[in-house]
């Protein structure tokens, strides 16, 4: 017998609990959603500030003018290198600005320029997939166009998310959209940067992931920055 | 990391109570952070009547999950293996260390690095890894400050939580080569940041935990702060996660409520920074990512919990440590005095079933039964009455037709049993009690002065002169 038959025959052998009863998650969970979720809600002054009260900067922005604020936000924070990913949509946009910083997408394996990502990039860009608003999280819908590690290596992490994206909830997200049928490999949650109170309960961000976090909110045409 | 392991033993639990409560410096370390965790959780569940309710809905979750629990892990085991990933069974923390040894040495890997899980903590990887020159480096700040100091963690999810700031400084300065002291907080984590970035990037493998393991979808979700978890299975070209057969839920949508109380019992915290959810090694096109990931599910006695009723209740817990914050004894002695990978009121019901009731009888009865535990868990356990069962079983065969507990009954005391099967015999025969009454109330100057642990820290017990039917008699 193999471990496997072991713990599972042991398993089998308890006393089983009368027909058990699938939860109904999101019929006990909606009066705790309710008012987030009506049509008024300001789910984006709540993502907002929920987001920020976790050290994430928030800045509004369009469509148009995110590439010259991300190149001068670069030049605030003394960005000399920034990572895109893949795709060439982002670096394309970031480099028809003047004084860009260098650039360089992800176009090849980790292993490929892991050396340039760890110790030579001070920031990188990726694109959210949305965004929760009652607990100021990003939604990063990792894979192809989005490698995992360009949100988690440099240290300054800019990330654009679309107004028009950002759900009441995670359960209401997760449902609406139907994750449970087409997860990515990787699927990432980001409520802040990288932080830790692991000595004497003191608060210190840039623990191992980005030391800062800097979330770009595209509005829709026609709104105002 | 070769530094010499000093781990606790896992005998002499009153000596070391002893010990702890006399170190000041222990004790408020721990009264600070325990006083500022009760807060900070108590500010996320300011409606009393709807934490009752959320926690209604996690204990339902993690019951339905453990009634169906062979079936989820079949399930979760057929959807990981169709997403990529290698999963294994381990029996108990041998096996398991011999599946990390075969995983290493098929990839000639000697470097190691680990973000936090309590199940490695339990199956004691580093040590096993270090005997056959595989090198574990923990990567949590927590984790690694008390691997530095050859120690275990004292907390489940703040491992460094007994250190001073400036016993920290002392230690990098110490065993970091190159670092000067200082105790500013924001520049030890630079510190430790720094070294462990070269670790992530050079390292084999990547080590995690689990938080929660969903069956309809194959994937392993993990929660964090730090980035540490993400590192280490995101930038090791193989991960290898770990976690106890009982985490798993089955659908994806049961995470919600669970991770939602998580973070706000365990630290005060709405959500961590990162929740992590994998689904498979690196697809083709993908730039990053493990190119290979493996489970291993143990069981280490968690089975043995499953098999009662009430015990298996045991294996709802989701690892919140909210149970330890909000214990008095906890709080007095700290979390190395108890000897076990898992300490505190958790620790004392779960570690019989992993270690046996030889090495942890005491532990159920290292609780005043004041019953914050239960009233703050999550998921409903109700700690004071397992704790209570446990004390039977400690000191008692196992009753008829229930099987017997590993180390069932291995804390009976001949003497406590003979005393209390005597005062039995005399309270429940009123001829005896009548004479036992007479004898105790006019023989009492023959108390003995010293009474065992009793008159340790109390004044002995006297029989009075008279008894209270008697002087009741005198009064009419």
């Amino acid at each position: 017998m193999s471990a496997r038959d072991n713990i599972l025959a042991r398993l089998r052998a308890a006393p089983r609990s009368s027909a058990p009863v699938m939860p109904d998650v999101a019929g006990r969970l909606a009066d705790r959603y309710a008012a987030l979720r009506a049509p008024e809600a300001d789910r984006f002054g709540t993502f907002r500030s929920a987001i920020e009260a976790a050290h994430a900067e928030v800045h509004e922005t369009s469509g148009a003018e995110w590439p010259a604020l991300v190149v001068r936000l670069c030049r605030e924070k003394g960005v000399a290198m920034l990572a895109c990913p893949p795709a060439g949509d982002l670096s394309a946009a970031l480099m028809l600005e003047p004084d860009a910083p260098e650039i360089w997408g992800y176009g090849e394996t980790m292993e490929a320029v892991k050396g340039r990502l760890f110790d030579a990039t001070d920031a990188g860009i990726t694109r959210a997939h949305g965004a929760i608003a009652e607990t100021g999280t990003l939604i990063a819908w990792t894979g192809v166009d989005e490698p995992r590690s360009l949100s988690l290596v440099p240290p300054i992490h800019f990330i654009l998310l679309d107004r028009s994206r950002i759900y009441a909830d995670l359960l209401q997200a997760m449902t609406e959209e139907g994750w449970a049928g087409r997860l990515p490999t990787n699927l990432l949650l980001i409520s802040g940067p990288s932080k830790t109170a692991d000595i004497q309960q003191t608060l210190a961000y840039g623990a191992h992931g980005p030391k800062e976090l800097i979330v770009l909110v595209l509005n829709p045409e026609g709104v105002a920055a | 990391m070769n530094a010499p392991l000093n781990y606790v033993p896992r005998s002499d639990f009153k000596k070391r109570t002893f010990a702890a409560t006399q170190d000041p410096h222990l004790r408020q370390s721990f009264r600070s952070a325990m006083d500022f965790l009760m807060a900070k959780r108590q500010a996320q569940f300011p409606d009393q009547e709807a934490f009752e309710h959320l926690r209604a809905l996690g204990e339902e979750v993690r019951r339905y999950s453990l009634s169906r629990l062979p079936e989820l892990l079949e399930q979760l085991e057929a959807n990981l293996t169709r997403n990529g990933v290698k999963v294994h069974w381990a029996e108990d923390a041998e096996e398991a260390n011999a599946i990390f040894l075969e995983i290493s040495r098929s990839h000639g890997a000697t470097r190691l690095i680990k973000g936090k899980s309590m199940v490695s903590e339990e199956i004691e990887l580093n040590h096993e890894m270090a005997k056959h020159g595989v090198d574990c480096l923990e990567s949590d700040m927590g984790e690694y400050i008390v691997q530095l100091d050859g120690e275990k963690p004292s907390h489940i999810i703040m491992p460094a939580i007994h250190k001073t700031k400036e016993q920290i400084a002392r230690l990098f300065h110490e065993k970091v080569p190159g670092v000067d002291y200082t105790d500013s907080v924001d520049e030890l984590i630079q510190i430790g940041r720094r070294i462990l970035r070269e670790n992530f990037r050079d390292a084999h493998i990547g080590v995690s935990g689990v938080n929660f393991a969903v069956a309809e979808t194959g994937s392993l979700c993990l929660v964090e702060n730090e980035g540490n978890g993400r590192m280490c299975t995101t930038v090791p070209p193989v991960h290898i996660a770990i976690t106890g057969i009982e985490k798993v839920v089955e659908k994806l949508e049961h995470v919600v409520p669970l991770y939602t109380l998580l973070p706000r019992s365990a630290t005060g915290q709405a959500i961590t920074t990162y929740f992590n959810v994998i689904s498979g090694p690196r697809k083709p096109g993908e730039k990053d990512g493990p190119k290979e990931v493996h489970l291993i599910l143990l069981d280490n006695g968690r089975s043995q919990a499953y098999a009662d009723e009430q015990l298996r209740q045991t294996l709802q817990c989701i690892r919140c440590g909210a149970c330890m914050n909000h214990c008095p004894v906890y709080t007095r002695i700290g979390g190395h005095a108890y000897g076990t990978t898992y300490p505190g009121p958790i620790g004392e019901i779960v570690s019989p079933h992993m270690m046996g009731l030889t090495a942890t009888h005491e532990l159920p009865f290292a609780s005043s039964l004041c019953g914050a535990c239960g009233d703050v868990c999550p998921v409903k356990i109700p700690i004071p009455d397992i704790l209570m069962r446990l004390r039977r079983e400690a000191s008692h065969e196992a009753e008829p037709g229930r099987p017997a507990l590993r180390g069932q009954g291995a804390g009976r005391n001949r003497l406590v049993s003979l005393a209390f099967a005597a005062w039995r015999t005399i309270y429940s025969h009123p001829g005896l009690y009548r004479l036992y009454a007479w004898a105790a109330s006019r023989l009492n100057f023959l108390t003995p002065k010293s009474q065992l642990g009793w008159t340790a820290s109390r004044t002995p017990l006297i029989p009075a002169r008279q008894t209270l039917r008697d002087r009741l008699k005198n009064r009419a």
